[in-house]
């Protein structure tokens, strides 16, 4: 992501991210910062035991996961790991926020699950699920949240269509939502 | 009934304030591992064709005691369309299963095909029960990406419309709170003051939901005439009123055997959990979005964040309504110390359309607009133009934004490509996140009867669950 030119965190977490640097040198991929929100790119295989340490840590204590989604970025840059699922972390201690961030691609979108370390992660994680597919691995029950169980894509992937649903009536087809023109009759562009 | 007589003021003794030495640990290994396994046990997912398999599995459990009941998505007392599914031993529910979803309308990826003025229109309607909540959180992450700031001005209505929209929420919860557990009379008062709160937003908004009022970088109208006479008018009533439902409620000996050590739930757990807002300040953790991180000038205004340590409905109960009097309390200060100025920003190509005016069409550009672009100007008709069409465009890069609703956190994830569409929007309703702990705060513990009054202390809607 775009990331201000002098990166500067603000004083509260330099701890945790010094820390984070020394404990898990493998996992930590970038550190960057954007309007004052701090971003820490992580290694997929890596999570689990870093979001434990954030949870536990006292310098850390980022005992609310406040947030879980998932983005899909195909047309944002050129990555072939496309699908990313955000993490934003809050510490009732520190008074502090911070997001991690994973990134991995359509051909193995295999994320371990947080649900050990936050129950929250788990309506979370089939959520992101249900839209993007990604597969966490460890999680008690990742089965769709918000769509009916046998639909078929993951409706908030760039490449799936708005609406996505081709209506039929009698004598007329009309287009999915973004698709059609009406020139005196439904066509899809 | 107990011995020690409850009273209307707030416990704060052993209250849990941030930053200071407490020690909250986490949820022990075990216990998580195995409220895991129950959670995977059967899932049930909104197709409803799985109902034959539930009963089936029930029938070939081989215990005759064991029922299992569905409620909803039809359900009144399920607030709006949410399904349970409850299993029965007797009278004491072994299991329950909330399954969400059937008023899904996809609104976060809709989102991603209009502009980001048009997406205040969509956001408005999750959770329907505090539009101004959504529109707020919504236009202040697009304006940390825009890197502007509504006017003073634009950021005191927010506040004053926010507090007024936690009033009404607040209302609806009690009036249907009330209602499911048969104490009819407050169902009636409940909606009664929210019918004047909705005057009032109308008056300001020109609708009673579904405003889309809160714009990025401002609101789109001023306080039309008389409006302030009128809230503070409420103001002075409300104070009464409520006053009057706790005579009602908060000594009533049937309301505290319905509520008291209902649906308990420690700290700890619900932290685990993700639960935000008045059901964690019910369990005694001093935290409120408003104090923590203030937003929109809340540090200007004074007022205390109510805590209970009860942790059950009651507990909830007295928080919600202590909220309610916080609220007027910032409502009267913020209509004392209302600065002048405008309510948009200045530049022209962010605040279309602000400039509005009530025609007999409806609400419209003003005449003066009309004739500048149609006889004045021809740059000022193309601007129009461009704005009208494609909006203005948002540098590229994230932000999550998170706000105090009447429920909780509710956070807004948005991403920007440099585009004039949001690239996406992700929404953190706290509806959706504390559903999930009806489920421990009743499996086990709970008796069917109390599975209505557990659940309703939640507060849940589900068009912010569903989004």
């Amino acid at each position: 992501m775009s990331a201000d030119t002098a990166f500067q965190p603000p004083e509260t977490l330099q701890p945790v991210l010094t820390g984070l640097r020394e404990r898990f040198p493998e996992a930590v991929k970038e550190v960057s910062g954007h309007r004052g929100e701090v971003t820490v790119e992580l290694d997929p295989a890596h999570l689990v035991e870093v979001a434990t340490w954030l949870r536990d840590h006292p310098a850390a204590r980022f005992r609310l996961l406040a947030d879980l989604s998932g983005t899909d970025y195909l047309k944002l840059d050129d990555r072939p790991e496309r699908l990313c699922v955000d993490y934003h972390l809050y510490s009732f201690d520190h008074n502090t926020r911070l997001r991690l961030k994973v990134r991995v691609g359509v051909d193995h979108p295999h994320v371990p699950s947080v649900t050990g370390v936050w129950a929250t992660a788990n309506w979370h994680e089939r959520e992101v699920y249900d839209f993007f597919g990604v597969r966490f691995d460890g999680h008690p029950n990742l089965v769709r949240i918000l769509m009916p169980e046998d639909w078929k894509g993951y409706p908030q992937r760039k490449d799936y269509p708005l609406g996505g649903v081709d209506v039929e009536y009698i004598d007329a087809h009309v287009p999915s939502p973004d698709t059609r023109r009406y020139k005196g009759g439904w066509t899809s562009t | 009934m107990s011995e020690t007589p409850p009273t209307n003021e707030l416990v704060d003794e052993v209250v849990v304030r941030p930053g200071e030495a407490h020690d909250l640990p986490p949820t022990p290994a075990a216990e998580r591992v195995e409220m895991n396994e129950r959670r995977a046990q059967q899932v049930v997912a909104m197709g409803g064709g799985d109902w034959a398999e539930v009963t089936a599995r029930a029938a070939t459990e081989g215990d005759d005691d064991v029922m299992v009941i569905n409620m909803g998505p039809q359900h009144p007392s399920t607030h709006g369309v949410l399904r349970l599914v409850v299993t029965l031993r007797g009278e004491e529910v072994t299991s329950l299963q909330p399954v969400v979803g059937y008023l899904h309308t996809g609104i976060e990826k809709s989102t991603e095909f209009r502009t980001w003025v048009q997406g205040v229109t969509f956001v408005t309607r999750m959770d329907y029960l505090s539009p101004i909540f959504n529109e707020t959180a919504y236009c202040l992450a697009v304006e940390k990406l825009l890197g502007v700031q509504a006017p003073p001005r634009a950021q005191a209505l927010r506040v004053l419309m926010m507090e007024l929209n936690r009033i009404s929420s607040h209302l609806v919860w009690l009036a249907t709170t009330g209602l499911e557990l048969g104490a009819l009379s407050i169902m009636l008062y409940g909606f009664r003051e929210r019918e004047e709160i909705l005057d009032i937003l109308e008056d300001v908004t020109g609708l009673r939901m579904n405003h889309a009022w809160v714009r990025p970088a401002g609101v789109s109208q001023d306080l039309p005439d008389g409006t302030e006479d009128k809230i503070r008018a409420f103001v002075a009533d409300m104070r009464g009123k409520a006053d009057e439902y706790e005579t009602l409620l908060t000594n009533n000996p049937i309301w505290l055997e319905r509520t008291r050590g209902i649906g308990h739930l420690d700290l700890d757990r619900l932290i685990d959990l993700g639960v935000t807002g008045p059901m964690l300040r019910a369990a005694g953790l001093d935290h409120d979005l408003r104090k923590a991180q203030p937003y929109c000038g809340y540090e200007q205004y004074d007022f205390e964040v109510p805590i209970a340590t009860g942790a059950d409905v009651y507990a909830r109960y007295q928080v919600r309504m202590a909220e309610m009097r916080q609220s007027l309390r910032i409502v009267e200060q913020v209509l004392d110390t209302l600065p002048d100025g405008p309510v948009m920003v200045e530049d022209p190509k962010i605040a279309w359309p602000a400039r509005l005016a009530l025609g007999p069409d409806g609400l419209g550009n003003s005449p003066a607009h009309v004739r500048h672009i149609m006889g004045e100007s021809m740059e000022a008709l193309i601007h129009h133009f461009k704005m009208v069409t494609e909006g203005f465009k948002v540098p590229r890069g994230e932000v999550y934004v998170p706000v105090e609703s009447p429920r909780g956190e509710l956070g807004y994830h948005v991403v920007s490509d440099g585009g004039n569409l949001p690239y996406r929007v992700h929404v953190r309703d706290p509806s959706f996140v504390n559903l999930q702990s009806a489920a421990p705060m009743v499996e086990g513990r709970l008796l069917v009867a109390d599975v209505i009054a557990a659940l309703s202390s939640i507060d849940p809607v589900l068009g912010g669950v569903d989004r």
